[in-house]
């Protein structure tokens, strides 16, 4: 079995998150009516125009900043013409030998290995609709459906260079890409609603050699996960080709989620003929200084900025920031608690442990429980007044995080508050050791283990809420004395 | 004559002296419809309901049948959009209603505009009003032949290598094509978006600057609509034309000018000299390429602004296909007219891989050649002139079988077109009974000078004021 | 100049079915037209721009993010010869490599 070195190269579109549509003011909202955002324009009607959406520049320029690109001076918008029911003017304006942006690059860390992947291009472009064509018996046997909602809506295209070496470095590509994207508050990438898409190329060659091999194409990567598989598979495929003597064919290829499986999608291409052509109806764009300055201004801090200002300000670990900075919301939550004056590693523990295991377990984002920094710090302070113990807080973080309720009306409905009243617990002491003769006896006699479990009892009758450090005093008075 | 052949302005003086009421206006020009539409052959649709309110009283107009307009079915001459109905007006609709113009009806035309004789419309041909054997030019022609006879008090056209000039000169009436980027184009059926611009057709020169400040002007929906201030073109006009350099463009009185057409621009010389405008010949050296860009780059556009027309969200559907494929071939085939299709595939294949260089770029570069002669002409002169078309208008039939001689009726026209720029025809007099058009050219934006040139000119001859026998004024034709 | 060949891809490029004695006249048709266009070919171009806006001062022509009501869904597809709503409709797509 030969040893072979993965070449593989990432196309991403994702969808910008602007109110209105790149070249009409249709709505871009998701999981609308079929066919209720869509106007003349839109729909490619006779005689209609585009207009440029001043924020789909804006955005799309941002996330070409934030992706490290020369930003060309001059560009254009040219029409790649092909006839498909998604595409009502059957051609999509699109940009082809003067996009927006070139020679970017994005970090990636692999191994605590850091690695630039090269960003060919970023374009603008807009999307198609959809076409529904499942089989469900009946007329969908012999027809398909088009849905215009999604066409228009402002589309970014990021080439990667083919510098991605293997299924992990792609994965953490399009991780870092994502956070990237959301931290600039471009498109919400959301790869179940469609707004974050990946195409992959992949090819194979003896490691150490320079030239490329024959590539395939891999389309209907729904999920990251999806991308992994994918390339794993096919590197896997690919290198028995190769080891049998085969030749790699160019082709495209599906992969089959369900069945973890690349599939192929259609037979030797004909040559693609877009017939692209500068678009006569929109003006050539010029990003002057003064527009790229304004953009400049509104950049917030990206990813790594922000896991390296976790690191050295603080005092997290290389792993926690990591984590912490994946997901903007998480870590803007992290910097809004910190702000409301939570000590940082305090909250950064709570929100590496309970609480992204909560929200992992119900698939939520933090954003989508009604839990608010304020309600942290508030319930951080409570552990440091001692008004609740650390393993009662658990129970309070629970009911905020699904309740919204702030931890000191949790406490009082709850009755969670700590018993720190010595002569009530002095009374639970005397119960605990009248009723435990052998233990005290046990303990008298030098056992030091057998005050454990007489705290233990302290606890259990307390339901957990007598303040620890007092148990152990007034235990000790009562035997001791 | 009827209240139908006066002109717009003319008619104006008389509503607002009390003489004749905009009622009377508006009827005269349906009893002329009734009486010479089934010879004539104007009209797609009629759109009689018409709007009194407003500054021009209801004055009726025709609209290009390629110009959109809400709730009225807007065909572009062509099987294919029969009964679309657009669900917007465009922005000159929008215009003209703000002003009270009524919309009379929506005129013939080749096929999207495709075509120089009206004879490429799908449904059938227009008739010159001066002679019914013949072409009443194109692609405006329904446009150019309802002003002429009558049948409309003024008209609007597009012009995308000579569409309004063309026509009108056929007709005898005027023809002004803007510069490119003063007129929305939003809601005109895109022909070739680089080129297209819609322009007025009128019984003189003065309608014609009424007519284009109303429709002239910045669009926020036209991203290539120019927001240049709009001047009074009215007041413009009737300043007087002493000094005014002009220059006789050569080539376009060269070969294949017929002999009747050029003495009737010599004479016109003649006129503006006496004038006192300043008339040298002038060369623009690249003239004999401009129908070769033209003919690779409109039809380029042009297949990929019809691209949209297959059947799926609006207009005509083939029956009976067999899968998506199937279905977007037989409904182009059947939807579709012969030049338009030759022009289709000819733009598909000057775009077409391995081709893009050596024909649609090539013809790019050569554009910018003919913009160069004009900027060094006008560098030395304010206007320039020729004949609009090398011919008188042609006879029906006599060129649809060969493409490339109708396609020569527009060599005169086109590098207009191509480098942007304004050009108004004027009638200038007549050869064998039939109208000559004198085409006048300006600098980008200069609509008011090349209106006042014409305007001068009109002012001292009586070209404008004969109308075609057809109309019954002068006796049957 | 320009064969069958040449005239039947282009043909499938523009979506359009032609005839064997379409094909013939549409290559004899272009044959001409193309000819007459060898002059041009001619033509030193080589440090010449192209002119794609004649406008060429008007640049960066845009409108702000304000939605604009867009078509009620009937507006929308009563204009389509075979709706299904709330959906266009189109036959099944049934041919390989059909954004060719």
């Amino acid at each position: 079995m030969g040893v072979y070195e993965a070449v593989i190269g990432l196309e991403v579109h994702a969808e910008l998150n602007t109110d209105t549509k790149i070249f009409c003011g249709c709505p871009t909202r998701f999981g609308q009516e079929p066919n209720t955002q869509v106007c003349p324009v839109c729909l490619g009607l006779p005689g209609v125009l585009p207009v440029l959406n001043q924020a789909a520049l804006h955005k799309a320029l941002k996330a070409a900043l934030a992706l490290n690109c020369h930003i060309n001076q001059w560009s254009r918008f040219d029409r790649k013409n092909y006839f498909y029911p998604d595409l009502p003017k059957n051609y999509q304006i699109s940009q082809y030998d003067l996009p927006l942006a070139e020679h970017g690059y994005l970090e990636i860390e692999i191994d605590g290995k850091k690695k630039r992947v090269g960003i060919k291009r970023v374009h603008l472009e807009e999307d198609a609709g959809k076409l529904l064509h499942e089989d469900t018996g009946g007329t969908r046997d012999r027809f398909s459906m088009v849905d215009y909602n999604r066409t228009g809506v402002p589309l970014i295209e990021i080439v990667s260079e083919p510098d991605i070496r293997s299924p992990e470095e792609a994965k953490e590509y399009l991780e870092n890409l994502k956070t990237i994207l959301q931290y600039i508050d471009v498109s919400d990438c959301k790869m179940e609603e469609g707004s974050l898409r990946c195409d992959a190329n992949i090819s194979l060659r003896p490691a150490g050699s320079k030239t490329y091999g024959t590539r395939t194409e891999l389309k209907n990567l729904n999920s990251f996960r999806a991308v992994y598989r994918a390339l794993a598979f096919e590197i896997k495929r690919q290198s028995e080709v190769l080891d049998s003597g085969g030749a790699v064919e160019q082709e495209t290829l599906a992969w089959d989620d369900a069945r973890g499986v690349t599939v192929k999608l259609r037979g030797k291409e004909e040559a693609h003929d877009y017939r692209y052509f500068p678009e006569p109806d929109l003006t050539p764009l010029q990003i002057t200084e003064e527009i790229l300055s304004g953009i400049k201004e509104g950049m917030p801090e990206l990813p790594q900025q922000r896991k390296d200002r976790y690191m050295r300000e603080l005092g997290l670990s290389a792993y926690d920031a990591t984590v912490l900075t994946r997901s903007k919301t998480l870590s803007d939550f992290l910097d809004d608690a910190c702000r409301l004056g939570a000590e940082p590693k305090a909250a950064a523990n709570w929100l590496m442990g309970d609480i992204m295991r909560i929200l992992n377990a119900e698939d939520k984002g933090i954003e989508d429980t009604p839990l608010s920094p304020g309600h942290l710090v508030e319930m951080l302070s409570l552990i440091d007044d001692g008004v609740i113990s650390g393993k009662i807080a658990k129970t309070v973080l629970e009911e905020m995080l699904f309740t919204g309720k702030t931890p000191n009306v949790i406490v009082r409905e709850k009755g969670l508050l700590q018993i720190s009243d010595a002569s009530a617990l002095r009374t639970v002491v005397e119960q605990v050791v009248k009723d435990n003769p052998k233990v005290v006896d046990d303990y008298r006699s030098g056992k030091e283990k057998a005050l454990g479990f007489l705290v233990g009892q302290v606890m259990k009758h307390t339901k957990g809420k007598a303040n620890p450090q007092m148990v152990n005093s007034i235990l000790k008075e009562v035997l001791d004395g | 004559m009827s209240l139908c052949d006066l002109t717009v302005h003319e008619v104006l003086d008389l509503i607002k002296s009390g003489e004749v009421s905009a009622k009377e206006v508006r009827e005269s020009v349906l009893a002329r419809i009734e009486k010479v539409e089934s010879r004539v052959c104007s009209y797609i649709t009629m759109t009689p309901e018409l709007d009194s309110d407003g500054a021009f009283h209801g004055l009726p107009l025709a609209l290009k049948d390629n110009i959109c307009t809400r709730g009225v079915r807007t065909t572009c001459g062509s099987r294919i959009l029969e009964h679309f109905v657009p669900p917007y007006d465009a922005t000159v609709v929008t215009r003209l209603k703000a002003q009270g113009i009524g919309i009379v009806g929506k005129t013939n035309m080749d096929e999207f505009a495709m075509g120089s004789s009206c004879e490429n419309s799908a449904f059938f041909p227009t008739r010159n009003p001066w002679d019914l054997d013949r072409v009443p030019g194109g692609s405006s022609g329904g446009s150019a032949a309802a002003v002429a006879a009558g049948e409309a008090m003024w008209a609007l056209g597009s012009d995308t290598g000579g569409s309004v000039r063309q026509p009108a000169s056929f007709c005898g009436v005027v023809g002004l094509k803007p510069t490119y980027g003063r007129v929305s184009r939003y809601g005109l059926v895109a022909f070739a978006s680089s080129l297209d611009q819609i322009g007025p057709i009128t019984r003189d020169v003065l309608d014609s600057a009424i007519l284009l400040s109303v429709i002239a002007g910045h669009d926020p929906l036209d991203s290539t609509s120019a927001p240049v201030p709009v001047p009074d073109y009215v007041q413009d006009v009737r300043r007087d034309v002493k000094g005014l350099k002009v220059g006789l463009v050569r080539e376009y009185l060269g070969q294949g000018t017929e002999d009747g057409v050029r003495s009737c621009i010599l004479k016109a010389v003649e006129v503006l000299t006496d004038l006192g405008a300043h008339v040298e010949e002038v060369s623009l050296p690249h003239t004999a390429y401009a129908l070769d860009a033209y003919y690779l780059i409109a039809p380029a556009e042009a297949s990929s602004n019809l691209a949209r027309y297959d059947g799926v969200k609006y207009g005509y559907r083939a029956e009976g296909a067999v899968g998506l494929l199937d279905m977007y071939q037989r409904t182009r085939r059947e939807g579709f007219g012969e030049e338009v299709k030759r022009r289709i595939m000819l733009g598909t294949y000057a775009l077409s891989s391995g081709y893009y260089d050596a024909y649609y770029l090539r013809a790019q570069k050569v554009r910018t050649l003919i913009r160069m002669d004009f900027q060094k002409a006008f560098s030395e002169y304010d206007v320039l002139l020729g004949p609009t078309a090398p011919t008188v208008a042609f006879r029906a039939g006599e060129r649809t079988s060969d493409p490339l001689s109708m396609y020569l009726s527009d060599v005169c026209t086109i590098p207009i077109n191509l480098a942007g720029i304004p050009a108004v025809s004027i009638p200038c007099g007549f050869s064998g009974g039939l109208p000559v058009g004198l085409q006048i050219i300006g600098k980008p934006f200069s609509e008011a000078i090349i209106l006042r040139a014409a305007y001068a000119f009109e002012s001292s001859t009586d070209h404008h004021k004969n109308r075609p026998a057809l109309t019954g004024e002068g006796g049957e034709a | 100049m320009i064969d069958r060949e040449t005239v039947e891809h282009v043909a499938h490029l523009a979506r359009l079915k032609v005839t064997d004695e379409e094909i013939s006249r549409f290559t004899g048709q272009l044959s001409q037209i193309l000819e007459h266009m060898e002059k041009m070919k001619a033509l030193d171009v080589n440090h010449v721009p192209p002119t794609f806006h004649v406008l060429e001062e008007m640049v960066n022509v845009m409108r702000g993010d304000t939605r604009r009501e867009p078509l009620s869904q009937e507006d929308a597809l009563n204009m389509a010869p075979d709706p299904a709503p709330p959906y266009f409709r189109v036959p099944k797509v049934i041919e390989l490599g059909v954004d060719q």
